[in-house]
């Protein structure tokens, strides 16, 4: 285990050093100590090694991650895992607005509740929220999954294309072109690979589907309001 | 007189100004049709512009340079305030952002290709960056926008800058369209999105709002590529002076400001016509805000938005510019709008030279489309040859009007150098009404 301290050392330092890490690095555990809500921490990162961060951070925490685990053990502020490739980031509190927002792939555990614009323009990435999300969440979310195990906010799914949504409790509202659907059997069990995946334990069948009505796929004046 | 006398003088019918031909014609389609309008282009209405401005070349009290011998530079380094590895051009004219899905990939590789033989950059656009073009260009600029279709690390350390797009002078405020006709199984995949639907690109950014948050964003692109690129911000001219101010403050190490003569590849004709400046009419504003912050020279500024000839460019710079980037003017020299598809033009209900509904994806000349066929038209070596040799022109030119002004660099013509032709121009250039010493709200006579 390499012990890192950001407070000491900075972050330009502690990018360089995690982005240096490759495939067959031995160094594979990381721990982060201070990082008393800096931003872009562990950004970049392109190998397969496991970094926790011991505290809160701000913007932009784990931001285009590939390969690397990335385990928060507190808060993050916006954009947290933003244009994800690959790989795993998991927080154990609470998450700001844009959550994993436009990520391509890897799997975003949010252990508390996220903010407003979860999982926007989502583009393959998988999200597990243990609480609550907010408004807007799933903005034009292009692919992917977005597990809301608590309740989600206004306008959930605006705009959205081919993303799948998983919400156990209440849905405020749901934005344009966003619809509830049948909850077939592999759903199910995509879900329940989610959820366990994620470390949460929550029953797939208490959950309900939402996608695209796909009524906005093709551009009509009656939508141009 | 009797009335019905055909021999009686007659009065001319009369077009209004107001309701002109055209204006008539856009009502009546409007009628039957329902939708606006959407085309692809720039602002086609008349602003005031470059061709409103004049050098005054030598005099008695100034001295020229030789012709085409003595030594007039033009190059330019872009992104010295914070980046690693700034870019240096040999010209200071780049090609702007256009996308592949807006253009055809034989079009991009084109224009990667006359621009490096030119010794320029081009740029990436709403799609993400293809192998084409990045093969094919030595210096590549990859745009951040907000819709971020193919943003990936791989590609964005492959940059030799980035570009965050906040806005473009088509359409400030406005996100992007790409009708279905164009998404094409390969534009489908490289922006993550289902074949033929027809597809919208966001309009703001997803991650952050407003130039606080800009400042982390940047960071964070800093970090992820070891503070190595350059990075820009670019924005549709609205706001020149406030947006100048905001992005030096958040951190860019260039700011390009679009004047609404740039183009599009789709938009409602309303919006491109209606909404942001002319380019000519920001220039000073952004001038003013870098030499406030005493940046200017250390940010660099890009101006683009109609820029057509060395004429245009050495008027920019002139203006304190430090260099300028064209996209329409790209597409005509590599083949878009050439008569010789004329007949091709007649039959889509356009002509050679007014064609602009590009986002149709039905474009003779083979750039602004995703059909194999019609993109096969287009020979990317024999175009990327012309794209060189335009703007090794608009270069030549751009000197010609710098040694008359006895500038030995390009960048080293000044507002003192020029009037203006019009009192619109005068007061956007803030340049003096030729003949006069006045410029409008700067008092003179």
């Amino acid at each position: 285990m390499q012990t890192f301290d950001l407070e000491a050392n900075g972050l330009r330092a502690l990018n360089e050093t995690l982005q240096a890490q490759t495939n067959t690095t031995n160094e594979t555990a990381w721990d982060v100590v201070n990082p008393r809500g800096s931003h872009a921490i562990a950004v970049g990162l392109d190998a397969p090694i496991e970094v926790t961060v011991n505290g809160s951070t701000g913007y932009y925490c784990a931001g285009m991650n590939q390969q690397a685990t990335v385990h928060v053990k507190g808060n993050v502020g916006p954009g947290v895992a933003e244009n994800m490739m690959s790989g795993k980031v998991v927080v154990e509190g609470d998450a700001s607005q844009y959550a994993g927002a436009t990520g391509h792939g890897g799997l975003l555990v949010i252990k508390g509740n996220a903010s407003s614009r979860c999982g926007i323009s989502m583009k393959g990435i998988d999200i597990v929220v243990g609480g609550n999300v907010g408004h807007m969440s799933a903005f034009m979310a292009q692919a992917g999954h977005l597990v809301v195990c608590g309740d989600a906010g206004d306008a959930l799914g605006d705009s959205i294309y081919e993303a799948k949504l998983f919400v156990r409790g209440s849905v405020k509202s749901l934005g344009a072109d966003c619809v509830e659907k049948e909850m077939r059997p592999e759903h199910i069990a995509k879900l329940t690979e989610l959820l366990s995946e994620a470390g949460i334990d929550a029953d797939p069948a208490e959950f309900k589907r939402y996608g695209s009505a796909r009524q906005l796929y093709s551009f009509n004046i009656d939508n141009a309001y | 007189m009797a009335k019905d006398d055909k021999t009686a003088p007659q009065t001319l019918p009369r077009y209004s100004n107001t309701f002109t031909p055209e204006v008539n014609a856009e009502i009546r389609r409007a009628a039957a049709t329902g939708i606006y309008d959407i085309r692809g282009g720039g602002a086609k209405r008349k602003v005031p512009h470059f061709d409103d401005l004049v050098f005054l070349g030598a005099s008695m009290s100034r001295y020229p340079l030789e012709g085409y011998r003595e030594r007039c530079d033009t190059n330019v380094v872009l992104g010295t305030r914070f980046a690693k590895k700034p870019i240096e051009l040999k010209i200071p004219i780049t090609i702007a952002g256009m996308s592949f899905g807006a253009l055809s990939a034989q079009a991009k590789e084109a224009l990667g290709r006359g621009a490096t033989m030119a010794g320029t950059s081009t740029t990436t656009g709403d799609g993400g960056m293809t192998p084409e073009e990045r093969g094919q260009s030595e210096r590549l600029v990859y745009q951040y926008l907000p819709s971020r279709y193919g943003m990936n690390p791989v590609d964005l350390r492959k940059a030799d800058a980035i570009e965050v797009v906040v806005g473009q002078g088509a359409k400030p405020g406005g996100g992007g369209m790409l009708l279905g006709q164009k998404i094409s199984d390969r534009v489908a995949e490289m922006r993550t999105l289902p074949k033929g639907i027809d597809q919208r690109s966001a309009c703001r950014h997803p991650d952050w709002t407003g130039p606080d948050d800009l400042e982390i964003k940047i960071l964070e692109l800093r970090e992820i590529t070891g503070w190595e690129k350059p990075i820009y911000v670019k924005v549709g001219a609205a706001r020149p002076f406030f947006d100048t101010t905001l992005a030096v403050k958040a951190g860019a190490d260039v700011v390009v400001i679009d004047g609404m003569q740039g183009g599009t590849a789709a938009t409602q004709d309303v919006f491109i016509e209606h909404v942001g400046i002319p380019t000519l009419a920001c220039i000073r504003e952004a001038v003013a805000a870098l030499q406030e912050l005493n940046m200017h020279r250390e940010v660099q500024l890009i101006v683009s938005g109609g820029i057509r000839s060395g004429a245009d460019v050495a008027k920019a710079l002139a203006l304190g510019a430090d260099a300028v980037s064209i996209g329409t003017a790209a597409m005509i020299a590599i083949g878009d709008n050439d008569p010789k598809w004329e007949a091709e033009y007649q039959a889509l209900g356009s002509t050679a030279g007014a064609y602009d509904d590009w986002h149709e994806g039905r474009d003779p000349a083979g750039i602004s489309t995703q059909d194999p066929e019609l993109a096969k038209r287009l020979d990317p070596v024999e175009a990327g040859r012309r794209l060189n040799n335009y703007l090794k022109v608009m270069t030549l030119e751009a000197q010609t009007l710098a040694r008359a002004c006895g500038k030995n660099h390009v960048n080293n013509l000044e507002p003192e150098d020029l009037q203006a032709l019009t009192v619109e121009a005068a007061a956007m250039a803030k340049v003096p009404l030729a003949g006069t010493s006045w410029i409008p709200g700067q008092g003179g006579m």
